[in-house]
């Protein structure tokens, strides 16, 4: 489908989207997404709700597997390999595939427990001063380390609600991931939480890529480089940000984003 | 603006007309009432509480001490040593009781005859001479010496000093008469009758002189009792709850082992009792009375406590910390060793130290087992006859000497120690784990 693929040419798809159905039991939520994920950059994903932005979210990185009437057709690629392959081990796809959720949900441990917790499943560290590294790296990537580095002993449920959604992206960069997946990560936050994690997104681009799913449009215009507009289960369209908001293929996508409906 | 103000004011408003004045003081009036219900309500439980504690407190306490009676008894080598070797093996322990009859005889000479001193001997324990002996011990040097030994009294005695038995009744209804009265009054006013600490309650098992008896044995039994339970039902308990919350899939047969497990926590525990006789003992021959079969049965029963208890402490964490961990690329088992039952362990413990408590109380199904054995020692293993406290306060409760009334409260105030003990442990440990997070 050429009118999805967007303006590929000289940009690598990092993940890939081919004919992405989702069934929960008998109801199809997706009914067929193609779409690419290009490296080092953010993808928005709007719509209004109910539309299965987060469903398909969550297919990239099977967070879906744990549904049980959950079913996923078509193919989703990593690097161009099928991560639906049975052969592919899904812990190792999710080091690879990280995700920050929509309520901040730090672990109730301390905040270096919280960091250090993905890099000792995975053996990235052994030594007690390569954790003390990876936090302090993974904490200033998250634009938190000032405001925590006194009290790195305290619970990460201790901190405001802003601070435990960047300890949540610390805590996902600090396995250093390919993809970071972010499920409407500022929606329980207060305006100056929002505006800094989207400051950090921006900055997190230059390691990352991000595919974030957003309801707040401006948001979306100010951190992405490519939206993707979802309805009712389908794909309605994806290009550049600019492109969709000043000039919008689709009516259903022009109703969107004027606010006709939403 | 006076337009839109007009219909506010206070005439005119449906929420301040006289009707709502009304309403309003009826809600009061409710709340009111229902504060004072749940007063009340509070006030009738603490009343029982604190009855139930008086009445036990009261007839328990005497039981810690004994009525008890100076003498000087000469270790004669002649009766305790008759072969004379010299050797406390030897030793004739029957002997001591005559040893201290013979000294009652010289305290009171007046006593002369058969019936006399049959009545003299009326004053103290039948099984007086046990205490001697474990103050002679293995001692062969006390052969020949005279000593100062404090004896308990007989259970009568016992009584009528403790006020359970009316001295001033007429003489035909009391189990002592006016001649041992008086020889008793006599020892009180030379200074050799006082109450002495009953450690003998403590430190010793059943027996049938309220004297002698103790608790030892049955706190010992139930100890290990528990310990059987606790190492059974625990794993077993966490481990089901654990799958059947985790990784079972939702389908028909999970949900008839649901219903089964609460439909057993509803089972009459005489039943398990039934069941372990039938099964533990007939079946597989494991030894009767023991602690290890006692332990199974109340384990079983305990099971579907501690299943459901664990279960709803699992279900309470909340599913944001299961998706965060299976995020970060924890797989299922390790999300739940590392967050999840962490996060449910004081909720898991609380149950099962509640159903512990349970335990520890239980009586049916450990006589269905034989744990109301007469046992006189102490269980020196998981295999031993044993009895368990809730029993030890059954068979109590059901003798006929007058001494083991007291016992039968104090062995329920020891229990209640118990009991506020485990509570108070579980209390602890829940605040150990709680501030880890
Ligand atoms: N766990 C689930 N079980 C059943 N249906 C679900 C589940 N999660 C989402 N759905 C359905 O899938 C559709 C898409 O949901 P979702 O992806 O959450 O939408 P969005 O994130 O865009 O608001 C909705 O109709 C929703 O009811
Ligand atoms: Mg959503």
């Amino acid at each position: 489908m050429t009118k999805t693929s967007g303006e590929a040419g000289t940009k690598r798809a990092k993940m890939a989207g081919r004919g992405v159905k989702v069934f929960y039991g008998e109801k199809r939520a997706l009914h067929g997404i193609d779409v690419d994920i290009y490296q080092n950059e953010v993808l928005a994903l709007i719509g209004p709700s109910g539309c299965g932005k987060s469903t398909f979210l969550r297919t990239l990185n099977r967070m879906n597997d744990t549904i049980d009437i959950c079913r996923v057709e078509g193919k989703i690629t990593l690097d161009g390999q099928d991560i639906y392959d049975p052969k592919l081990d899904v812990v190792q796809l999710r080091a690879r595939v990280g995700m920050v959720f929509q309520k901040p949900n730090p672990f109730p441990k301390s905040i270096y427990d919280n960091i250090v917790y993905g890099p000792k499943l995975h053996g990235l560290a052994t030594r007690k001063d390569e954790f003390d590294a990876i936090v302090e790296q993974s904490l200033k990537r998250a634009g938190l380390w000032t405001e925590v580095k006194d009290r790195l002993n305290e619970p990460g449920t201790g901190l405001s609600g802003g601070q435990q959604q960047r300890l949540c992206i610390a805590r996902a960069v600090a396995v250093s991931p390919e993809v970071i997946l972010m499920d409407e990560p500022c929606s329980a936050l207060d305006p100056i939480a929002t505006a800094h994690i989207e400051e950090l997104i921006d900055e997190l681009r230059a390691n990352f890529t991000i595919v974030i799913v957003t309801h707040n449009m401006q948001q979306a215009a100010r951190v992405s480089q490519r939206t993707a507009f979802f309805h009712l289960g389908d794909l309605v369209e994806v290009g550049a940000t600019e492109e969709i908001f000043t000039n919008p293929r689709d009516e259903r996508t022009q109703g969107y984003i004027t606010g006709r409906y939403g | 603006m006076t337009e839109i103000a007009a219909p506010m004011t206070a005439t005119h408003s449906f929420h301040t007309s006289v009707e709502a004045e009304k309403r309003l003081r009826a809600r009061y009036a409710a709340e009111q009432r229902f504060k004072i219900y749940g007063i009340l309500a509070i006030a009738v439980a603490c009343l029982m509480l604190v009855v139930l504690l008086f009445t036990i407190t009261r007839e328990g306490m005497t039981a810690f001490w004994q009525t008890a009676i100076r003498l000087e008894v000469t270790i004669d080598p002649a009766k305790i040593d008759p072969k004379g070797t010299r050797n406390p093996a030897d030793f004739d322990r029957a002997a001591f009781q005559d040893v201290i009859h013979e000294a009652l005889y010289t305290r009171f000479p007046q006593a002369e005859g058969r019936i006399a001193r049959k009545e003299l001997r009326g004053l103290i324990s039948p099984v007086a001479g046990v205490f001697l002996a474990k103050e002679v011990g293995d001692d062969a040097a006390m052969l020949g010496r005279t000593i100062q030994v404090w004896i308990p009294a007989s259970d009568a005695i016992n009584q009528i000093e403790k006020g359970r038995i009316d001295r001033n009744e007429e003489e035909a209804n009391r189990p002592i008469n006016d001649r041992q009265l008086a020889w008793f009054d006599q020892l009180k006013k030379d200074g050799d009758s006082g109450p002495i600490f009953n450690s003998t309650f403590f430190t010793s098992s059943d027996s049938n002189y309220p004297e002698l008896a103790g608790l030892f044995g049955a706190v010992v039994g139930s100890v290990l009792t528990l310990i059987v339970t606790l190492s059974l039902a625990l794993p077993i308990g966490i481990a089901t709850a654990v799958y059947l919350e985790e990784f079972a899939p939702k389908n028909r047969l999970t949900d008839l082992i649901e219903v089964n497990i609460n439909n057993l926590a509803a089972v009459p525990s005489i039943v398990f009792g039934l069941l372990g006789l039938a099964v533990f003992l007939q079946f597989f021959g494991l030894p009767r009375s023991s602690p290890l079969v006692g332990g199974m049965v109340i384990a079983l029963m305990s099971l579907p406590t501690i299943i459901i208890s664990a279960r709803a402490a699992l279900k309470a964490v909340p599913p944001s910390i299961r998706e965060a961990a299976l995020g970060m690329g924890a797989s299922r088992l390790q999300t739940v060793a590392h967050h999840v039952l962490p996060l449910a362990m004081p909720g898991i413990l609380t149950g099962t130290i509640i159903a512990m408590a349970h335990a520890l109380g239980e009586t049916a199904p450990l006589l269905m087992v034989g744990m109301n054995a007469f046992v006189t020692s102490a269980p020196s293993g998981f295999l031993d006859s044993a009895s368990v406290l809730p029993v030890q306060v059954y068979i109590w409760a059901d003798a006929p000497e007058r001494g083991f009334v007291e016992l039968t409260s104090a062995a329920i105030m020891v229990l209640l120690v118990f009991l506020v003990a485990m509570n108070g442990t579980a209390i602890w440990l829940r605040k150990k784990f709680e501030r880890r997070w």
